[in-house]
């Protein structure tokens, strides 16, 4: 009976559930956008690292994300850690922002990344057209089929000068986006050293791989005691400091997030206000409830029931558009994600907020005098 | 013999407001109320029947003196150690019916029952069966806004008497009802009073409700200035003129 009662209640008055549900519909959706852009977002900083296979990254001093590594490394680096116990492999990577002229006049920025997917380190992901060896062959990169507009090419085939050299495209990624919006473009490690004038070992990063059962933390002491002017990060470490460059040193994520918690206080202050007018038209009804012989847990229940229903309901809604909203981005620069985890999330959220939201009704009816069911 | 009281209240007294506006609405009030029996609380406006009414019913706390419940003293419980004693004792009836415009007959009836923890569908038998005692088996799914006054009322008392509490208290029943509905009302109580042994007792200023009681409480000014009780034997509306009769034999 508390579902029905609080069901009943609800849908009584239609536009006061009306306002309730716009609120939190208004809310979820604000939620989800602004979620799922610092999702969309911290996946493209950390792509190329999570698609990088190694256990520890060795970087220059400081380097603060994967397009900051500058040229800094060079092979005695490469020695050291490979003398290191338990290190099976240690690979290169050359990462740098470069000019690209477009071959109608001007020029933007890319980020030049050399790589020898032989090695096993890191292997460009999601190519729709072409293959790394067609990218091997003379002059030849990958780059994003969403950026080709941006880069003033069609497609395969195209040259454009690059720093210092000609490119071609050769193959072409999907979904492969730059948070910095400087589209990456994939290249062996010698092509990309050539086009940034760079000496024959010289390295933004190398990956290691660990021999099987060697312990990570024990490595990296080891590594770290060997470099001067060179960090060792795990992966997750490495993930963290881009996330934190490019998201809360740029103010971004901040932005985001703080998004995210207007969208939450505002809809939290609709429901807040829909269900304590609700409770107190329906306060004849709870007293007389009280009179019945009812525990104020009970009539709780009944408020909180409002609140879960609404939550449920208004979320449903506001999942709708914010899903039409993700597939609305799909083809965008900054495309929102949605993950189940995300989903589950902001479930979560909402039924908190709503839960919060009752409270000010919860406290009014706390205050009720059952002797009101017998003023005529 | 005498049955023991399952409702009493002893040297109740009930102060309202406070500094200058302070006023004892009950000054020192003694009653039992026994089971089978129906008891009027008759009195003008503003004598303390409804403060006396709600004592009783553990919804307002006196102010000094004691309310036992089957035996029970009430002295220094909680409002929620109230609620636990209404929910098991004490079943009410109000004026205005204070029905849930937004359920049905018997959800208004089972609600009282849900807040006494029997849920599903017992507790809508149950339901079902005191609405059709009252005489309404036809309205089970009507809403309180399509039904009459009086069918509104014995909603209430269904919903009063379905958890087979040990007192019903009614305040001012008949009072928004027309001739024929407060007859029926009153029958009503004084059937349950009767046929279920309970203890029913109805405040009123209604003397369309003097047939139906066994005894009469009648209280001013805060305090019971008298009663009379029908004697054995004597038809129901007999009792109308008792007070006639007694001054007469006098």
């Amino acid at each position: 009976m508390i579902l029905t009662l609080a069901f009943r209640n609800l849908f009584h008055d239609r536009v006061r559930l009306a306002v309730t549900l716009i609120g939190i519909l208004f809310s979820i959706v604000l939620v989800a956008v602004q979620l799922g852009l610092y999702l969309g977002s911290s996946r493209m900083i950390t792509s190329n690292i999570d698609n990088a296979r190694g256990e520890l990254w060795i970087t220059a001093f400081g380097a603060k994300s994967f397009e900051d590594g500058g040229l800094l490394l060079h092979s005695a680096e490469r020695h050291q850690a490979l003398a290191a116990a338990g290190v099976a492999e240690v690979i290169p990577l050359v990462v740098s922002f470069a000019e690209w002229r477009r071959p109608n006049g001007g020029s933007t920025r890319v980020v030049v990344v050399g790589t020898d997917p032989e090695d096993g380190g890191l292997v460009p992901w999601s190519l729709t057209d072409g293959t790394w060896l067609d990218v091997k062959s003379p002059d030849g990169i990958a780059v994003d089929k969403s950026y080709l507009a941006e880069l003033d090419v069609k497609g395969i085939g195209d040259t454009a000068q690059v720093a210092h050299g000609r490119v071609r495209i050769k193959a072409l990624t999907e979904g492969v986006r730059s948070f910095t919006q400087a589209p990456y473009a994939y290249m062996p490690i010698s092509r990309a050293r050539h086009l940034l004038g760079a000496p024959g070992d010289a390295t933004s990063f190398y990956l290691v791989k660990l021999q099987p059962g060697a312990d990570v933390e024990s490595v990296r002491r080891d590594l770290k005691s060997r470099f001067e002017s060179a960090e060792v990060l795990t992966a997750e470490e490495f993930r963290d400091r881009s996330l934190n460059t490019w998201l809360f040193q740029t103010g971004a994520g901040v932005a985001l997030i703080g998004g995210a918690l207007l969208g939450l206080l505002v809809g939290t202050v609709i429901v807040a206000q829909t269900l304590y007018s609700s409770t107190k038209d329906h306060l004849a009804e709870f007293a007389t409830l009280r009179a019945l012989g009812s525990s104020s847990g009970y009539i709780h229940k009944v408020i909180l029931g409002q609140a879960g229903l609404s939550a449920v309901i208004g979320y449903v809604l506001g999942m709708i558009i914010a899903l039409a909203v993700v597939y609305a981005s799909r083809g965008t620069p900054l495309p929102m994600v949605m993950t189940p985890w995300l989903a589950a999330a902001l479930f979560a959220v909402t039924i908190f907020m709503c839960a919060i939201s009752a409270l000010s009704a919860i406290f009014k009816v706390t205050k009720i005098d059952p002797a009101m069911v017998f003023s005529k | 013999m005498k049955r023991e009281p399952v409702l009493e209240a002893v040297d109740i007294v009930k102060e309202l407001g406070s500094g200058a506006a302070k006023v004892q609405a009950l000054k020192g009030v003694s009653m039992a109320l026994r089971p089978s029996e129906l008891t009027l609380l008759m009195g003008p406006s503003g004598s303390g029947k409804t403060t006396l009414l709600s004592i009783l019913g553990c919804i307002l706390k006196p102010t000094s003196g004691d309310v036992r419940v089957v035996g029970e003293s009430t002295i220094g419980m909680s409002a929620e150690q109230l609620a636990t004693v209404r929910r098991a004792h004490i079943g009410f009836i109000f004026q205005s019916y204070n029905l849930f415009p937004t359920l049905s007959a018997i959800e208004n009836v089972r609600i009282a029952l849900d807040v006494r923890g029997q849920s599903g569908f017992k507790a809508a038998a149950r339901a079902e069966e005191v609405l059709r005692d009252v005489g309404l088996g036809h309205r089970l799914r009507y809403h309180p806004g399509n039904m009459s006054g009086g069918e509104q009322q014995r909603v209430a008392v269904a919903r009063a008497i379905a958890a087979s509490p040990s007192v019903v208290l009614a305040d001012e029943p008949t009072a928004a009802l027309d001739t024929e509905n407060g007859h029926a009302v009153m029958a009503l109580l004084a059937r349950i009073a009767k046929e279920q042994a309970r203890s029913v007792l109805v405040v009123t200023h209604d003397p369309r409700t003097l047939p139906y009681a066994d005894r009469v409480v009648r209280i001013e000014d805060g305090r019971i200035v008298g009663e009379e009780r029908r004697p054995e034997g004597l038809d129901a509306p007999e009792i109308t003129d008792l007070a006639k009769r007694r001054k007469a034999h006098a």
